[in-house]
């Protein structure tokens, strides 16, 4: 029985008087991987950097309606506790770069000022970077900074900085697209291991990579959400025609 | 957890708020002095007071018209000096971006550039005073030139690495030859950039004094000869304002006075004609 | 490049024709014309782009001569008074006693405690330009003004002192119960923090608007407040280039003559106290140059001059070491 983690209900998204994403009700079922698709500029990263708090960030960005996460509403609560239990991945891998890459998966504590015993930091590094099928590569040499990782590594490091926050959903924004082909398949044979603790949210430009890792998929269009349904479905038979359209490669 | 948080985003408050007030504070030095010079020099100055030479202590009376008329003439005379040799190196400079010789010269312009003043005084003392045997206004300009050249020919050089290569190409293709191109195509596209430099330049040593200190060493009379001894604006200031007498004091308020206005209105200037002229690329 | 003109003349403005280009009767003239002018083109771009190098030339031969002048001119103190002069502690001419501490001891101190009251500030001012406001009409203006504060001569800031700063100093002092000079290391630090406030800002601003919103997003999605993210991603990564702020406000404030000199006392002994008057390097020069009457004397502040020239040129080495270091990573 699927249970709802995250519900809009009529979001609404602004930069200025551009109304970027309009009116979306979309219900996203827990420990789910559903991709966000469609054109550039149809709103899918506004959507998702709306769920964490995100959008607000930038100058003359608001947003309107409710984002319900477990039922408590997103948009009254404050950012920063909103962003505690939200992890976000971004296109391109940010590692800190002054930081080990033990000072980087516990970060989130770091910056929050939240102290931990020794013994509970280590555990947290050990299980978020077994999580993220790094911890055997970088185990010897946790207090170097991370610039020697490759792309894809360093991706993984960010994904494990997200984890170790023990968020309920994880938001990813492009993840792979910076990525070569080899990393892409490492990252994406984390989602079929994430979603069994998380839900995770993946805004990709990629329809193969959609219809590999995700069990849901929403297209946006112009700001709207034009259909969501399950990724088999959708690929194979798509109800809107502007679905079918951008799936047939007629505009990207 | 929710106490953290709100101590947390009091801390992040308070933060910004005192980066706002040190960031303002600041100012408030600057403020202090140009109201306090406005008011101490107003009064000093009128007709007389820019015509006339000053008078001997104990006499009333008197102006600095022989400062006025010396900060021109060195000023201009360093300006002859530094403007041509400065775009000049600035030119050579963008355009041989990669040269042995270019590195060294980037090095020795940078340095120049924090060579204290009272240095390169003492320098042209022995370059220039010494052998001719007294203090000059010219040996005072080559000192101001001196310390005019870094900032000129920096812009010049920025300016001109702006402009893209495409325009250099298409000036050869029109079968101009090099001096051509960087005389009509480089320079006037630039000359924004270098306008500026050169107004920077001026505005910094119009009010240098250390440097003038052992070259034009300054004078009470009122002279256009560039092989003798002048005085400028900022040695007057400096000499009467040290000096124990209050009728000199009151001629450095007025000079102070003169002084401020004129460097400050050439700054604002240079960021106002920068952005009007600047060559749309 | 030389080819270039031999093949595409271009049309002049009294329209004559392209060289190659079919020629009427006047043929032999013609040619002999343009190749006259072709020639003396050739000629001035030589000409031009061996002035060019010899201005680069130029600009290393003076420093090259400013060095050297210093140095040989200090050449009459070096041999008399040997090293031990520059941290001998009595500075008396007319007894011809030379020691260089004392100014050395003043320079330091103006130089640092202005340092130390001017970080903030700079900070401030870097962090709210660069972080909190980068755009508006306000920031504008108060970048404006900060660099304004540098453009203000330092014989003006110096007669301020004076008249202004030194009255207000020595009634503090007195009732603080210290020697109300009113002039002196103090005064001379508090001026110098003013005038070098807008050196430190610039170069911080500069280096804090190069930190990538990437990896600010990454501090901000993790849930860190403003204030954190400025401390523990911003800061960091500019260490260095505010670190080549410091630097640069260092030698500013080292070779600062006019306004210290009016301000500082100008008294020739080691100072008892940050309240007490003193000398600096720059402004013992300043003061007794004219009056050296002696060849050892002179030699004795060219020598000093000397000492400014090389820490002041390799304090901006440094600087524009890290500079470098900083934006080419």
């Amino acid at each position: 029985m699927e249970s709802t983690i995250v519900k809009t209900v009529d979001y609404n998204a602004y930069f200025g008087d551009n109304h970027v994403v309009k009116n979306l009700n979309i219900e996203i079922p827990k420990n789910h991987v559903i991709a966000v698709m469609g054109p550039s500029g149809c709103g899918k990263t506004t959507f998702l950097r709306g769920i964490n708090r995100m959008h607000e960030l930038t100058v003359n960005a608001t947003a309107k309606g409710k984002i319900l996460l477990n039922n408590e509403d997103v948009m009254q609560m404050h950012p920063i506790l909103v962003r505690l239990k939200i992890g976000m991945v971004f296109q391109r891998p940010n590692p800190f770069p002054n930081l080990s890459i033990y000072d980087n998966v516990i970060a989130g504590y770091k910056l929050n000022g939240i102290k931990l015993p020794k013994a509970e930091r280590d555990k947290i590094v050990e299980e978020s970077l077994t999580n993220v099928a790094l911890w055997n590569e970088v185990k010897d040499s946790l207090n170097k900074k991370g610039s020697f990782l490759s792309g894809g590594q360093q991706q993984r490091l960010c994904i494990a900085r997200a984890v170790a926050m023990q968020p309920e959903v994880l938001l990813f924004d492009e993840p792979t697209s910076a990525l070569d082909p080899i990393s892409t398949s490492t990252v994406e044979e984390l989602f079929h291991e994430l979603k069994k603790n998380y839900t995770l949210i993946i805004v990709t430009h990629n329809m193969q990579q959609a219809a590999r890792v995700s069990d849901k998929t929403a297209f946006f269009y112009v700001g709207e959400l034009v259909e969501y349904d399950d990724t088999k479905t959708m690929f194979t038979n798509p109800k809107d025609i502007r679905t079918q359209n951008y799936i047939t490669g007629r505009f990207s | 957890m929710e106490n953290k948080l709100n101590y947390r985003i009091a801390k992040s408050k308070f933060f910004q708020i005192l980066t706002v007030t040190l960031a303002f504070a600041c100012v408030l030095p600057l403020i202090a002095i140009l109201l306090f010079i406005i008011q101490a020099g107003i009064t000093k100055i009128n007709w007389h007071f820019l015509t006339n030479i000053p008078k001997p202590v104990g006499e009333t009376g008197g102006g600095i018209a022989n400062a006025l008329l010396g900060t021109l003439i060195i000023i201009l005379t360093a300006s002859v000096i530094a403007i041509p040799i400065g775009i000049l190196t600035g030119v050579f400079l963008s355009e041989n971006k990669k040269s042995k010789l270019a590195y060294w010269t980037r090095l020795c312009v940078d340095i120049l550039q924090g060579v204290p003043s009272i240095v390169v005084g003492i320098v042209v003392y022995f370059w220039l005073v010494k052998p001719l045997g007294g203090f000059s206004a010219l040996s005072g300009s080559v000192a101001l030139a001196i310390m005019m050249l870094p900032i000129v020919i920096r812009s010049t050089e920025e300016t001109l690495k702006l402009l893209p290569d495409s325009l250099r190409e298409a000036a050869f293709a029109l079968g101009m030859p090099f001096h051509r191109m960087i005389l009509k195509v480089i320079i006037p596209c630039g000359i924004s950039g270098i306008l500026s430099g050169v107004m920077l330049s001026v505005a910094r040593v119009a009010g240098e004094t250390a440097p003038l200190l052992f070259t034009a060493f300054g004078n009470p009379y009122l002279s256009t000869n560039i092989t003798k001894p002048m005085q400028s604006l900022p040695l007057l200031i400096f000499n009467y304002a040290t000096s124990p007498y209050n009728d000199w004091h009151d001629l450095a308020w007025g000079a102070s006075l003169i002084l401020l206005l004129f460097v400050l209105v050439l700054n604002i200037l240079t960021k106002l004609i920068t952005r009007k002229w600047k060559v749309q690329l | 490049m030389d080819g270039t003109i031999m093949e595409h003349e271009s049309v002049t403005p009294n329209g004559s024709l392209p060289l190659g280009v079919s020629v009427s009767q006047n043929a032999p003239v013609e040619v002999a014309r343009k190749a006259r002018r072709l020639y003396r083109q050739i000629w001035t771009e030589g000409f031009f782009k061996r002035l060019l190098v010899f201005m680069g030339i130029l600009m290393v031969i003076l420093l090259i001569g400013i060095l050297l002048t210093l140095i040989v001119e200090s050449v009459p103190s070096i041999k008399s008074l040997g090293l031990k002069y520059l941290w001998g502690k009595t500075w008396d001419p007319v007894q011809d006693v030379y020691g260089a501490y004392p100014f050395l001891l003043g320079t330091l101190l103006t130089s640092f405690i202005a340092l130390i009251i001017s970080i903030p500030f700079s900070i401030a001012v870097a962090v709210f330009l660069g972080e909190y406001y980068p755009k508006g009409w306000l920031p504008d203006l108060l970048k404006n003004t900060v660099e304004l504060i540098a453009a203000v001569p330092s014989v003006i800031y110096g007669f301020w002192g004076l008249a202004v700063l030194v009255p207000i100093v020595r009634s503090f002092e007195v009732k603080f119960g210290v020697e109300p000079y009113g002039v002196g290391i103090l005064s001379s630090a508090l001026i110098l923090a003013v005038m070098v406030i807008p050196y430190g800002a610039s170069l911080g601003r500069s280096v804090i608007q190069m930190v990538p919103s990437n990896l600010k997003e990454a501090a901000y999605s993790l849930g860190a407040t403003r204030w954190e993210v400025i401390r523990q991603v911003v800061i960091p990564y500019t260490k260095s280039g505010l670190f080549a702020g410091v630097l640069l406000s260092l030698g500013r404030a080292l070779g600062e003559t006019m306004a210290v000199t009016m301000v500082i006392g100008n008294t020739s002994v080691i100072p008892k106290s940050i309240f007490a008057p003193g000398n600096t390097m720059a402004s013992v020069i300043a003061n007794e140059f004219t009056e050296a009457d002696k060849p050892v004397y002179l030699s004795a502040l060219i020598e000093l001059g000397l000492v400014l020239f090389l820490v002041t040129v390799v304090i901006n080495m440094i600087g524009r070491r890290v500079i470098s270091q900083f934006t080419s990573e």
